[in-house]
């Protein structure tokens, strides 16, 4: 590999990523004021906060969607700079999931699983279509394999969306919200499926609202408002003992019902 | 129950009826289902009664298919089809070498023959392409010949209709990847290749082809250290280019804007990077979107090819002019328009019907809604 990894921060429990004093601006709006975040490997954080708190900017940035302005980013030891190899580097290692699946409309699902592996990882054709194969067979849907993205329902794509990710065996992986576009019956498949990946170990932050989901695999929940980390604490605490007041109004506000 | 079994089934076997019942069927909903539809469908039928009656006349009835001169071949009052006839070779060909004329004819077929396989045969991206660069490298070699026997031609002498053709498909061809890159580098984050590309599109797209065609054939020249030249044909060849490029461009340009920007995330965020996100995901998409414009720019670019004759160089409009200094012919302009006419409406047809193909089988591909 082109870029030096820090043998260090392989080792379990070492730091996977981490943001230091993390600033950004969009014009004169502060979207991210000094975020401090550590996830060691094999950790899962779930991130949640209301809308507008700058939650999908803050993990958009560890994959440089969006470029933070002030502070470090470190992923996997190395630092995230304007460094076109670099951010290309750290691309390979992070997967994401999106709201909006964004899946390649134009391949069929076993195309759209390859595509990277074959064209950044220079993995045989064969052997890329193997992996996508095993890979689909994980997130349950082996038989939609040469369909196209437009045939499938929403929960149906997420989960293709998932299994794109996985192809590039990456070191962790980013969820932005990936079950908000769902119709609620669609919403459970597209869990378990994550469910199962952080059993299995994968290092993961995810931002959701899916509180159920958040008790059953989190390390760590992180509170953000207004640009900041309001709160960090083990789910259990941060459910029943709050210690914000604005964690406190925010968990009202969606486990009220 | 049987009763209503054999109902069911009745009602699914569409009855055979005659076609004349089917045809005053399609009538009835589609021609007179109200007052004034059928008042429009009389008025329009007379109307097309009235001229197609006399154009039968002047086309068939009263033409000539022979005669020496126009006087003669008037006579009868109508088209006067032996000027085609008797010139049918200069109109094609111009003054190509009147006995290595097979040549160009032989272009002629074989653009003809990539026409039809290509809208015929299913075959892959990459075949097309390799045949159509074979097809046009195999054309400008036997334009120019020198080989096997056959003599060389100077490019001046290159006239009718396989310099329309070779134009249009060599411009286009050559043009669309310089729009490709000028409309991607119309929207790159670098200034200087934006503004290039800006520079580019909008100063060819601001100037009539005429400017372009007299630029570059008549002023170049001017510019070029001397013993330098450039056979006009070519020069007139890059002027085409460019303008067909800028136009092209933004056509492509118009694909790339309704790409949703979480296309460009997914692929950014699976380490892709530039070259490949634009080639695997972008590209394949946009210029689907666009095939319908493409295909409009390169129907006005085969239309525009027309215009060559103004730098001195004659396609097969030009040598309809030249045809008609003939002093027996002098009168024959109806024919011969008609005749011109009738060529570019066979290829523009043909364009456009491949195009709308084209869109069929790709959305065929990639049936259902898109979700994002």
């Amino acid at each position: 590999m082109a870029v030096q990894q820090n043998t260090a921060a392989k080792a379990a429990g070492q730091s996977m990523i981490e943001l230091r004093n993390v600033n950004k601006w969009y014009g004169d709006f502060h979207v991210l004021k000094d975020i401090n975040l550590e996830v060691r490997k094999g950790e899962k954080v779930v991130v949640c906060g209301p809308s507008g708190s700058g939650k999908s900017t803050m993990i958009r940035c560890i994959n440089r969607l969006e470029e933070h302005q002030k502070g470090q980013i470190f992923v996997d030891g190395m630092e995230l700079t304007g460094d076109v190899k670099h951010v290309e580097a750290i691309r390979r290692e992070v997967g994401m999931v999106f709201q909006q699946f964004n899946l390649f409309p134009h391949l069929t699902v076993l195309q759209n699983l390859t595509l990277a592996p074959i064209w950044v990882r220079k993995m045989p054709k064969k052997e890329a279509e193997e992996l996508a194969m095993q890979l689909l067979a994980r997130v349950k849907i082996p038989e939609q394999a040469n369909k196209y993205p437009g045939q499938l329902s929403g929960g149906q794509q997420q989960r293709v969306a998932i299994a794109r990710s996985l192809c590039m065996k990456p070191e962790v992986m980013l969820f932005d919200e990936p079950t908000s576009a769902l119709d609620p019956e669609m919403i459970k498949e597209v869990l378990d499926v994550m469910i199962n990946l952080a059993q299995e170990g994968m290092t993961m932050i995810c931002v959701t609202h899916e509180m159920g989901f958040a008790r059953t695999v989190a390390d760590s929940m992180i509170f953000m408002d207004r640009g900041q980390v309001v709160e960090v604490a083990p789910p259990k605490e941060f459910f029943a003992n709050p210690k914000s007041d604005r964690t406190k109004l925010f968990l009202s506000q969606i486990l009220s019902h | 129950m049987t009763d209503i079994t054999h109902d069911v089934s009745s009602d699914f076997v569409e009855p055979r009826r005659g076609l004349v019942e089917k045809a005053s069927e399609w009538a009835r909903t589609n021609l007179f289902n109200s007052v004034l539809n059928s008042l429009l469908t009389l008025v329009i039928a007379y109307g097309l009664v009235r001229l197609a009656i006399p154009l039968f006349n002047w086309a068939i009835v009263d033409a000539t298919f022979s005669a020496p001169n126009d006087t003669v071949c008037k006579a009868k009052g109508g088209a006067c089809w032996a000027f085609i006839a008797d010139w049918a070779n200069f109109l094609l060909f111009g003054r190509f070498p009147a006995p290595e004329r097979w040549r160009p004819a032989l272009v002629i077929a074989i653009f003809v023959a990539l026409m039809l396989v290509s809208s015929r045969a299913r075959l892959s991206g990459k075949a097309l392409l390799g045949m159509w660069a074979a097809g046009v490298a195999v054309s400008i070699a036997l334009m120019f010949g020198g080989f096997l026997g056959m003599e060389y031609v100077e490019t001046d002498l290159w006239n009718g209709i396989p310099l329309n053709l070779l134009l249009t498909i060599g411009g286009c061809g050559v043009a669309f990847p310089v729009a490709i890159l000028a409309a991607l580098g119309r929207r790159s984050r670098m200034p200087a290749i934006r503004w290039i590309s800006i520079g580019y599109i909008e100063l060819i797209r601001g100037v009539p082809l005429i400017t372009v065609l007299f630029m570059a054939t008549v002023m170049v020249p001017l510019f070029l250290p001397s013993g330098v030249t450039i056979a006009k044909l070519w020069r007139a060849e890059v002027a085409f280019t460019l303008f067909f490029g800028a136009y092209l461009a933004e056509a492509i340009r118009g694909g790339l804007q309704v790409i949703p920007r979480g296309q460009y995330e997914a692929a950014d965020a699976l380490g892709l990077g530039y070259w490949r996100k634009t080639w695997l995901v972008i590209l394949p998409q946009a210029l689907t979107i666009s095939i319908p414009s493409l295909v409009n720019t390169s129907i006005s670019a085969f239309k525009d090819t027309v215009l060559i004759t103004v730098v001195g160089i004659f396609d097969v409009l030009g040598d309809v002019n030249n045809a008609m200094n003939a002093p027996e012919w002098r009168s024959a302009y109806w024919e011969g328009y008609s005749f011109v006419a009738l060529i570019f409406f066979a290829v523009c047809f043909y364009m456009s019907r491949y195009s709308q193909r084209l869109e069929r089988s790709l959305s065929r591909a990639r049936p259902g809604p898109r979700r994002n």
